[in-house]
């Protein structure tokens, strides 16, 4: 009875497996899409590239760029096309302008507040060591307790 | 006290920083359409399809054009201040009905009211997307020449409307 089934089991399979169908006719523009895609941002879930994101709005996008594709537009000019209705926003990376440059240089500025400031406290503290001279005094109350340690354990 | 001072005067230019950012709106993404000629469009009228909303009809005035649907929540709030500032007649307000079924947008504007003299049909999105709607409602000013001069992403408020909208119209209106 089981082997009946097990047989049953795999010979329905091929059955309903079918091949997956390509998302468009033209695997190439797909390709672009899937290409342009994630270098834009959806607008509606901001941290999701179009190409990630199921909003309407995303999908409404997509379709516009499928189209553009099809009419043998270059890259350029659809990012282009989308810049001119949404802004630099839906740019994933954003172009280095005035209004950006906070944003481009602002990390190397902190690195280097950073590291100045580690270096200028080093320095201090490089200084705050004094040289303290131990007696021999104190060097054989050292070599004694060391001693000591080692006993004990 | 000399050690305080500098990890506290890092503190409050921290706190400055961390303040203006929560004042901020992500969701509201400059346009860059505002200063630039209104996107052309042609679209069926709402309430009689055979007939064109575009534009080009209402060159030397200024108008708004509002991006609703009968599926958006935020319309419904917006809406009591849309049909105040038409009954107040100070400036004509375009509807364009985006992404919506012909039939639940005639209910809705039934029901609440309709504040348009004209509605046009957005039904693929592609007036939205010449507009750079991102979700609506979204409120467009436009001027005698057909220049965008102001978006208001999201729903007018009347303090919106009173600050904003009518000292703009007014001052279009005296050019």
């Amino acid at each position: 009875m089981k082997w009946l089934m097990l047989i049953a089991l795999l010979w329905s399979g091929p059955a309903w497996a079918g091949e997956a169908r390509p998302l468009a006719d033209d695997p190439a523009a797909e390709a672009r899409l899937k290409h342009l895609a994630v270098e834009l941002r959806c607008l509606v879930c901001q941290n999701q590239t179009l190409a990630d994101s199921n909003a309407p709005l995303a999908e409404d996008l997509r379709r516009e760029v499928r189209e553009m594709i099809a009419k043998d537009m270059s890259d350029k000019d659809i990012i282009d096309f989308l810049v001119a209705r949404y802004g630099d926003f839906v740019l994933y990376r954003p172009p280095l302008k005035a209004t950006t440059t906070l944003l481009w240089v602002g990390p190397f500025v902190l690195l280097t507040v950073g590291a100045t400031a580690l270096i200028i406290t080093l320095r201090r503290r490089a200084h705050k060591v004094v040289d303290v001279p131990v007696t021999d005094e104190e060097h054989r109350r050292v070599e004694q307790l060391l001693a000591e340690g080692g006993k004990r354990s | 006290m000399n050690r305080f001072l500098l990890p506290l005067s890092i503190f409050i230019v921290v706190v400055i920083f961390l303040g203006v950012g929560l004042k901020l709106n992500p969701r509201e993404i400059p346009s860059p359409l505002v200063g630039k000629a209104a996107p052309d469009f042609s679209q069926p009228q709402l309430y009689d399809p055979a007939k064109v909303f575009s534009p080009a009809d209402l060159k030397g005035k200024v108008w708004l054009l509002n991006f609703w649907a009968s599926w958006c929540s935020g319309c419904r709030t917006e809406h009591p201040v849309l049909m105040e500032l038409a009954k107040s007649g100070e400036v004509p307000i375009y509807g364009m009905d985006y992404k919506d079924q012909h039939d639940e947008a005639m209910t809705w504007l039934k029901r609440w009211g309709n504040p348009y003299p004209v509605v046009g049909v957005d039904d693929a999105g592609r007036v939205g997307i010449n507009y750079g709607v991102y979700g609506v409602p979204e409120t467009y000013v436009i001027d005698k020449q057909g220049v965008i001069r102001y978006k208001q992403i999201g729903p007018l408020d009347p303090d919106t409307v009173a600050q904003k909208i009518l000292p703009l119209v007014k001052q279009l209106e005296s050019k």
